[in-house]
This record gives structure tokens, sequence and C-alpha cells, in this order.
């Protein structure tokens, strides 16, 4: 018993894989946030006006708002003051190929797993990689405008296409949701846009990598994805950060936007640095993610696995507004050391015959506390509407929390709403029986952890799917010995 | 191959085992009976490193190396196999990738490469054959939702699996049923060799007529009080264990 618990805490202990800073010179602007810096930050992405005016008034909401404090979170008061709230690669001219772009970033791809090339050339994937907060490089751009698909950085559709951009951004997540999509929407540095034409296939996933990278500066990404009439596309985030004393703000914002008969699948593979193994440290993660079933027969599915990060709070959301529109979220959120970590989901049913499906996969470990939070609302009008919830916690150790908030609001009769829950432990007898087949205690806790989340994982596209699960084993190295 | 010297071991402080001395060879079976709360499983868990137990006293000798100082993974790569009587089940996790692992750990320690995908498939499936599970297994996960009968026809599996060179079968016959057992039995027969041995733990001579023991042992009160041959499992089916018990007491 003991010595297992010592293994626990061992794999717990792990430290972070991805520890390295980049020395790319970067530009930045003095800390802090008024009026002034938001208008600098406008300014220097040469933006129209009309969007220096929208950043302005959710800068203004912004300060009448007080940060929330309803989450299951012990967070250390922020001084918004002492941010640094845009930081651009000196190199801020896009480059057109590969070999433009700065060695050293490269080589932060290379050290990450990710090379940017293998990426291109074996995967198909489209990266649009946003070192900091400029996009650096956007490959794949020709292969992808044939089919008419737009999908480039959100200062470049400012300039591109202005119209969509302005029709689109905020129409999901408005500046007044709440205060970090007030933040964001005031200083967002850039992130990515996306439209799929109507009927058309994206060829190939879409696939952003984030990291955070010059000290002290705060990441605001924003994306937002249009998916036509009749489309679809598969778009992947994922993200490491360096090793940092001091804690970062990372405030993103997805919107997606999804008509008749379209689908797109969203899948997050979220590593940011979680602090070290005595809670120093660690990305703060809150992150505003919504998309919105418009049309018809239109389908949204959110598939995250979060391990990274020393506070997450995160609820990738969808209101189904259209008739029949079909919603999923699929969630492993595993938190080791002193992490905390509070995410879940909201599916709202407006449209008639709507369905949803929530599977929530949580892993404690260390002494860290792992929340999910979730709202099933039903309108009045959403005859017929479905939701199936299954939220599942696994603990690893016994010095971890495991909790579950499932909130219902359910207006409409006819409505069938299902929830299930269960909670479960790594149990002694299970290491134990896969020790004697020859197998170490830290793979066994791979292997459960792995089975466990094979649900969600499962969900991934491939090669993301081998990536993620190899996450949750390093998450966990060091939490049993 | 291994050799039990004094052996004494307790769990949370009460003693189970208390003197327990065996010699096994290559090429030989061994039958441990003996009434319940002996101290048969916990022997075997003892052998198999179980942390639940306290070793107290006494030195277990296997392949020439000292048993009790290696890890549980260490004794099973080493080639000490142990059938659970409660197989435990782990969800989500596909018996082929449960068994991939445990199979190229065991290689690893015989300095043999790990198996392609394809000659590891070809294994499952030849060794399935051992206890006629058939190729349904492999994507099921370990042992959930398995029948009781299927868990330990699932144990031997995992044995024909690593080619152990010492199984110990905890009461690997216990709640099968006779088509079962006889699959089980004549899967263990079908396993054993010149250079491997096998200790059979059961309450039962039935499973004695299919495994034919060399020797069978009595243990009792945390020793063992009588070695005999399998005449010995007839005697004690028809007449139990007291007049063994009288004698010694």
């Amino acid at each position: 018993m003991e010595e297992s618990n010592k293994v626990l805490e061992d794999i717990a202990g792990q430290e972070y894989k991805y520890g390295f800073v980049t020395d790319i010179e970067t530009e930045m602007i003095p800390k802090g946030l008024d009026e002034d810096v938001v208008r600098l930050i406008s300014s220097k992405k040469d933006e129209p006006e009309w969007m220096t005016e929208y950043r302005l008034k959710a800068f203004r909401h912004w300060q009448t708002l007080a940060m929330p404090n309803w989450a299951q979170l012990n967070i250390p008061e922020i001084d918004y003051q002492e941010i640094i709230y845009y930081a651009a690669p000196r190199t801020t001219p896009k480059y057109k190929s590969m070999d433009e772009v700065d060695p050293e970033l490269i080589e932060t791809f290379e050290k990450l797993g990710v090379p940017i090339e293998e990426q291109m050339a074996l995967a198909g994937v489209a990266i649009d990689a946003v070192m900091d907060s400029v996009s650096v490089a956007t490959t794949f751009k020709a292969s992808l405008a044939e089919k008419g698909i737009i999908f480039c950085s959100i200062s470049e559709a400012m300039r591109e296409y202005p119209d969509m951009v302005r029709k689109y951004m905020g129409s999901v997540v408005p500046h007044t949701d709440n205060f970090f999509a007030a933040l964001n929407a005031a200083v967002f540095s850039d992130g990515s846009f996306c439209y799929i034409p109507k009927g058309v296939r994206c060829p190939m996933e879409l696939s952003t990598y984030f990291r955070i990278n010059a000290s002290g500066t705060g990441q605001f990404e924003r994306t937002l994805i249009v998916a036509d009439e009749g489309s679809y596309v598969s778009y992947l985030e994922g993200c490491t950060a360096p090793q940092r004393d001091e804690n970062q703000l990372h405030a993103a914002v997805v919107e997606i936007i999804i008509m008749k008969d379209a689908e797109v699948k969203y899948s997050t593979v979220q590593n940011w640095y979680p602090g070290d193994k005595n809670g120093k440290g660690g990305i703060f993660n809150f992150v505003t993610k919504r998309g919105i079933c418009k049309g018809a027969n239109s389908r949204l599915s959110w598939t995250q696995v979060e391990t990274g990060s020393a506070v997450t709070w995160k609820y990738p959301s969808c209101i189904l507004a259209g008739e029949s529109s079909v919603a999923e979220f699929y969630s492993v959120a595993l938190t080791n050391n002193y992490q905390q970590a509070d995410t879940g989901t909201k599916m709202i049913h407006l449209g008639k015959n709507s369905r949803s499906r929530i599977i929530s996969k949580g892993i404690s470990a260390g002494k860290s506390q792992n929340t999910y939070r979730g709202l099933v609302k039903v309108g009045k009008r959403a005859d017929g509407a479905r939701n199936h919830s299954q939220c599942d916690s696994l603990l690893v150790g016994d010095k971890c929390g495991a909790h579950t908030f499932p909130y219902m609001d359910i207006q409409n009769p006819n409505a069938v709403v299902e929830h299930e829950a269960t909670i479960s432990k790594i149990s002694e007898d299970q290491l134990n029986y896969c020790n004697q087949r020859g197998i170490k205690t830290e793979d066994a806790v791979g292997l459960i952890v792995g089975g466990y989340a094979k649900e969600v994982l499962n969900k991934l596209p491939m090669e993301f799917a081998i990536e993620a699960q190899k996450l949750l084993a390093i998450s966990l190295e060091g939490s049993i010995g | 191959m291994l050799e039990i010297k004094n052996l004494h071991a307790s769990v949370s402080g009460k003693k189970i085992l208390k003197g327990i001395n065996l010699s096994v060879n290559a090429g030989e079976i061994h039958a441990i009976m003996g009434p319940n709360g002996a101290g048969k499983s916990t022997l075997a868990s003892v052998l198999a490193g179980n942390p639940k137990f306290d070793i107290t006293e006494g030195e277990v000798i296997f392949e020439g190396k000292n048993l009790l100082e290696a890890s549980v993974e260490d004794r099973a790569r080493a080639g000490l196999f142990l059938g659970f009587q409660y197989p435990v089940e782990i969800p989500g996790v596909s018996m082929a990738n449960f068994m991939k692992l445990a199979v190229a750990e065991r290689r690893k320690y015989q300095g043999l490469d790990p198996l392609t995908s394809s000659e590891f498939l070809k294994l499952m499936r030849d060794k399935s054959k051992v206890v006629e599970l058939g190729g349904k297994l492999m994507g099921r996960a370990v042992n959930e939702g398995f029948s009781g009968g299927e868990k330990k026809r699932n144990e031997i599996f995992q044995m024909a699996m690593l080619d152990p060179k010492l199984a110990i079968l905890d009461e690997t016959d216990s709640g099968l049923d006779i088509d079962a057992l006889r699959v089980v039995a004549t899967g263990v027969t079908k396993l054993h060799r010149d250079d491997n041995a096998t200790i059979v733990i059961t309450h039962y001579q039935r499973l004695l007529d299919y495994i034919v023991p060399d020797f069978v042992h009595v243990l009792y009160n945390g020793q063992i009080i009588y070695t005999g041959t399998k005449e010995l499992a007839l005697k004690l089916e028809a007449e139990g264990y007291d007049w063994l018990i009288n004698k010694t007491e």
C-alpha cells in the first residue's frame, strides 16, 4: 500500500518535459493595460477603424467586470497591470516558404516533436503556426485556396476578408460574454480564421500549433471558424509551452459558426506548462470556446485532451439552434501535482430534435483538483431534444480530488436528458496484476489511464491520438514509482 | 529451479507462513493442497512478490538468484508466472495491448528483440488455441466482462504467451465446470516441458486427473506437513485432512 502510494507520488512528481525557451528576438510593448495600449495593439496590426472601436468597446466593458470566482479553483490574485499584452517576433513579415523561417523557430518545433516540414509532407496537415502572438508560417494555403477554403491568421483575414470577420466575430462569443472574453476582445493578439465554402469537404486536417514564448507575455488568441452549408472540416489545435517561473495568463476565444448540413470537428491537445511539482509557475488558462449549430442537421464535435496549465477554466460549448442539429463533447482532463482544472461543457438546445452527447473523463493525480462542470439546457421550443452525459473520474493516489457539477435546465417536457457518473481508483490489485506480468507500475498506470480514456482518444485524428496517449503517460510519469 | 528455505511471512502482523521448505526442479509438477486458511494462496502471492505481505524470515532462490530481493515485475520477467485465483479486470485495456507490453518485457529480459506486430498477432492466435479461446479475445479488455471460466482460461493463455520457467497456478480450477476444467487442465499439460516447472494449488483431486503431479504437498497452518505422490491426492479426497493433521499434532 505504502509502496504503491510512493509510486503514485513519484509519477505525480514528474517534471514537465517541454521546458525550454527559444531565443528569438521579440518586440514587446510596456506592461499594463489602458485604452492607449489597446489602440497601440490595434495600430501595430494595422487594423481598420471598426476593429479598434470593437476593441475599445470590449475594453470599456471589461473594466466594469470582476474576475469570476464561481469555479472550483484556487487562483492567486492576478494583477492585470503587470502583464505585457503584446509581443511579436521581430521578423514580422510573413514568409513565403519554410526556407525563410527563422531556423531557431523550426528547431523549437522539432524539439516539440512537430517538425513543420514533416507535418507538411507526411501528415498532409496545413499549419498556421502561432509563435507568441503573430502567425509566422502558414502553409498549404494554395491547395486550400483551390477549393475556396480560407485558412489564415485573423489579422490577415481582417485585411482580406473584412466583411466576413466583421459579420461573425463576436457573434457567438460577444465581448460582453464574460470577463475573459471581454479581455480577449480588447487585446487579442492574433489567431486563426477559417472559412469552408458551401458543399466543400476540407481535404486535410487543419492544424494550429500554439506556443507561448516571450517571458511574462499574455497570450490572447482568437479563432474564428465558419463552415458554410454542407461543408466539413476537422480542425486541430495543440500546444506546449516552455518552462517558466512566473505565471502566465492565457485567455483564448474560439468561435465556430456551422450552417445547415455542415460539420465541424474541433480537436485540442492542451499541454501548456503546468507548473513544477511544488505548484510553482504554470499557465493560467481561461478559455471561452463556443460553437453554434445554426442550420438544420449541422454538427459540432469538441474533443479535448487537457493535460497542461496550472489552472484550466474552460467549457467548450454548443448552441444547438438548428433543427436536428447534433453536438458532442469528448474530454479527457488530466491533472497532476498542484494543477487545478474546472472544465466541462454547455449544451444549449434550442432546435427541435437536437441531440447532444457528453463524455467526460477526468483523471486526478498528485495533489491536484479536477472538476467537471457541465450545463444541459433545453429551451421551450426544443421538442424532442436529447442529451446523454457521462462523467467519469479516475483517481491516482489518495491526495487528489475529483468533483462533478452537472447543471440541468429543462424547459421542455418532451426532452430526454440522461446523466451518468462514475468514480474509480487505480487499484493496488490492478497494479499488482500488471506487475506480475512484467509490466512496471509506471507503464501499468499509463496503460490503465490509456484504457480509461480510450473512448475519447479514439475520437481524435490518428496522429493526434497517438500524441495524446503519449502525453497522458508522460504527464503521469512519477505519480507512481 | 526453486528453493524455498524456512520461509515465514505475515500480513498486517498476522503470521501466515511459518517455515515453508520446498524444492522444485525443472520438469516437475508439484501440487499443493490443504484446508482453507492454511496459507496456500499466501505462498503463491509471496513468491510472486505481492507487497501486501511481509517476509519475516527465510530465503527463496529462483534460478540461482535471491528471489525475495527482486521486484514483482523482475520476478515475472525472469520467468515466474502466477495464475491468479481472482484475476482482476482492467477496463478499456485490450488484451492485445496488455500482452504486447508483457511479452515485450519478458523478451527484453531474455535478450530477444521485440516481436513485430504481425509476429505478435500470430503468437496471440497460436496461443489462444491452447485454451480454446479463439480470436475474439484480443479485442476485449483485460478480464472485463469475462465469465469465471473465461478468466481462468485467460490466465492460462497468458501463461502460454509468456512461456514462464515456473508457473504457480493458484486455484485455477475453482469455479470451473467440468468442460472448462478439462480445457484449462489440458492447456497446462500442453505447456509442460522438461525445462519448466509448475506448482498447482488446488482443493480438489479432480484437477490432478489431468495434471498429474510428481509430488503432492499438504500445507497446514503455514507449514508443509506431509509430502507424497499423486496417490496422496486420492487419499485426501476420500478421507479429508484430519488424519494427517491428527498425526502431526
